[in-house]
């Protein structure tokens, strides 16, 4: 296989991405990886600055936005989104690529979900939950199940955890259970 | 008793991940895990003020300090480094581009051995990575778990039910993991069939880049395979995935090297030799060269056919080739032409 690029050399460094189950490839001679290979890389599809390479061609995805048809309530347009809490206006997204707070998920919720399917292929999300949301899904704490995980920390000796929970069954026996402060 | 690391004990030592020990590392060098996470609150580092970066890195530090893993771990704020020394961190894999391009706020973790780095400032707030040697995803994984429970008891992350951890960019979205392995695959670019099996490799949901990809020198022989999704598929589902299709790719590898041994065992083993023979006798020599030479006598070191050399001591040798290596060794600077000079030494007097 000669390179892309001068087609002159064989080719020894691929470049392969998938798009919904399309694949792209660029295959560069070592002398056009090593010289033109940034620039190369940058023409083949979006490249992250930690030289990662973006799934799926972000760029195109986010290219093609605007034909989405997204329609929001009152007749608004995608392109008078902004974030209530950082500012990141829809055309700053589209430009970049990148969000620009938390808080940006909620504000382009409408305009995200189809590109997540796009990119990820799904919106689900199966993964890890950090501790904070698990007790935001979960207000209620069980005094009976602490006082178990209580001694089940006493029996493996693990006191730094053992106190902890004490405290916590000494702050909910000593005192009836306040509303709890919002996370923030 | 906490010991601390320093840039220098960096320097003289080897980072756990060029051992060259762990299941099938004749083929798989190493396998990381990367964790992308960001502070609620606090807008990505590309929108944030230089206060907020300040904040960020105070937050990520006082947790590292508590925490049990990162104890004694090296702390290397970028804007304190010399460019060398931010070059060497890249070469050894614990930094990336953009964390030593554009200096404010940004700083690593280092562990002992280098097992556990976290990047903070990058494109997201915090990047965990555990980077082991050999085929190793499992094990990476409890540990940079455990790591990331640990934090997470500390620093709120941003996280929304429906779509996992929120990133700076929506690729990394949901569990925020990227998992690789870095693989040697000489035998199947040598048989050409190295195009086929990535092909087959990237329609199964896997990315594949070069060595180069990583921000090092090109050569056809190393490629890194990746997940590429982080929504609609769990941590544990993730890592399954890309072990079964690693564990298919390193069998391709091994059927090849044995057909080559099979079929023209001295043209192999003259190519090896012809490069072991360069390499230990060469007076001046690019990191280009070296890098295609030493694939040949790594390999050579697999097929039992270089006695007396080891697998670390190879795998060392393509990191301290380097230029910021060589530079650190001699403690100076040193010319392009220089370090071809310095390199040329190194590896005689190693191989």
């Amino acid at each position: 296989m000669t390179c892309d690029l001068c087609s002159k050399n064989e080719a020894t460094v691929h470049l392969t991405e998938v798009v919904n189950k399309e694949t792209r490839e660029l295959h560069l001679c070592e002398s056009c990886a090593r010289e033109k290979g940034a620039e190369a890389v940058e023409q083949f599809g979006a490249v992250s600055p930690a030289g990662e390479q973006l799934t799926g061609g972000l760029a195109e995805l986010l290219a093609g936005l605007t034909d989405l048809g997204i329609k929001l309530p009152g007749g608004a347009t995608v392109q008078s989104i902004a974030c209530p809490s950082c500012g990141l206006t829809y055309e700053d997204f589209k430009k970049s690529g990148r969000l620009g707070c938390g808080a940006c998920y909620e504000a382009f919720r409408k305009v995200l979900a189809p590109l997540l399917k796009r990119i990820h292929g799904s919106t689900e999300y199966p993964g890890r939950v950090p501790p904070q949301a698990q007790e935001a899904a979960e207000p209620k704490p069980d005094l009976p199940r602490i006082k178990e995980q209580l001694k089940a920390a006493v029996a493996a000796e693990s006191f730094e955890e053992a106190a902890k929970l004490r405290d916590k069954i000494r702050g909910m026996e000593s005192k009836p259970r306040k509303k709890e402060k919002s996370g923030g | 008793m906490v010991v601390s690391v320093t840039l220098d004990d960096l320097t003289q030592q080897v980072g756990e991940w060029l051992r060259g020990l762990g299941e099938h590392a004749d083929i798989a060098i190493s396998s990381r895990i990367r964790l992308a996470r960001d502070l609620e609150g606090i807008p990505f580092p590309h929108r944030a003020s230089k206060p907020q970066r300040a904040q960020v890195r105070a937050r990520a530090a006082e947790a590292v300090q508590a925490s049990r893993f990162l104890k004694g771990s090296l702390v290397l704020e970028m804007k304190a480094l010399p460019e060398v020394d931010r070059q060497l961190l890249l070469e050894r894999h614990l930094v990336s581009r953009e964390l030593i391009s554009g200096l404010n706020e940004k700083a690593v973790v280092i562990s002992d051995r280098e097992i556990i780095s976290i990047m903070i400032n990058e494109e997201d707030h915090l990047r965990l990575q555990v980077l082991q040697s050999g085929f190793n995803l499992q094990e990476a994984w409890v540990l940079l778990s455990q790591v990331n429970g640990e934090l997470e008891k500390m620093l709120k992350y941003a996280f929304l039910p429906e779509w996992g951890y929120l990133t700076a960019c929506p690729t990394n979205v949901g569990t925020g993991m990227r998992a690789s392995c870095m693989l040697h695959l000489p035998c199947l670019v040598m048989t050409k069939q190295i195009n086929r099996v990535l092909h087959a490799i990237t329609r199964l949901g896997l990315t594949a880049r070069g060595f180069y990809g990583e921000g090092t020198e090109a050569t056809g022989n190393f490629f890194q395979l990746s997940n590429q999704v982080t929504l609609g598929v769990s941590e544990e589902d993730t890592l399954d995935n890309l072990e079964r299709l690693i564990r298919q790719v390193v069998e391709q590898e091994e059927h090849a090297r044995k057909a080559l041994l099979a079929q023209s065992k001295d043209a192999l083993e003259d190519r090896i030799w012809r490069a072991y023979g360069t390499l230990k006798s060469a007076h001046l020599i690019t990191s280009n060269e070296t890098v295609d030479l030493l694939s040949l006598v790594r390999l050579g070191v697999d097929l039992n056919m270089i006695p007396g050399v080891e697998r670390g001591m190879v795998n060392r040798l393509f990191i301290q080739t380097q230029p910021a290596h060589l530079q650190r060794m001699e403690g100076r600077p040193l010319t392009p032409a220089e370090r071809d000079s310095r390199r040329a030494r190194l590896l005689r007097e190693s191989l």
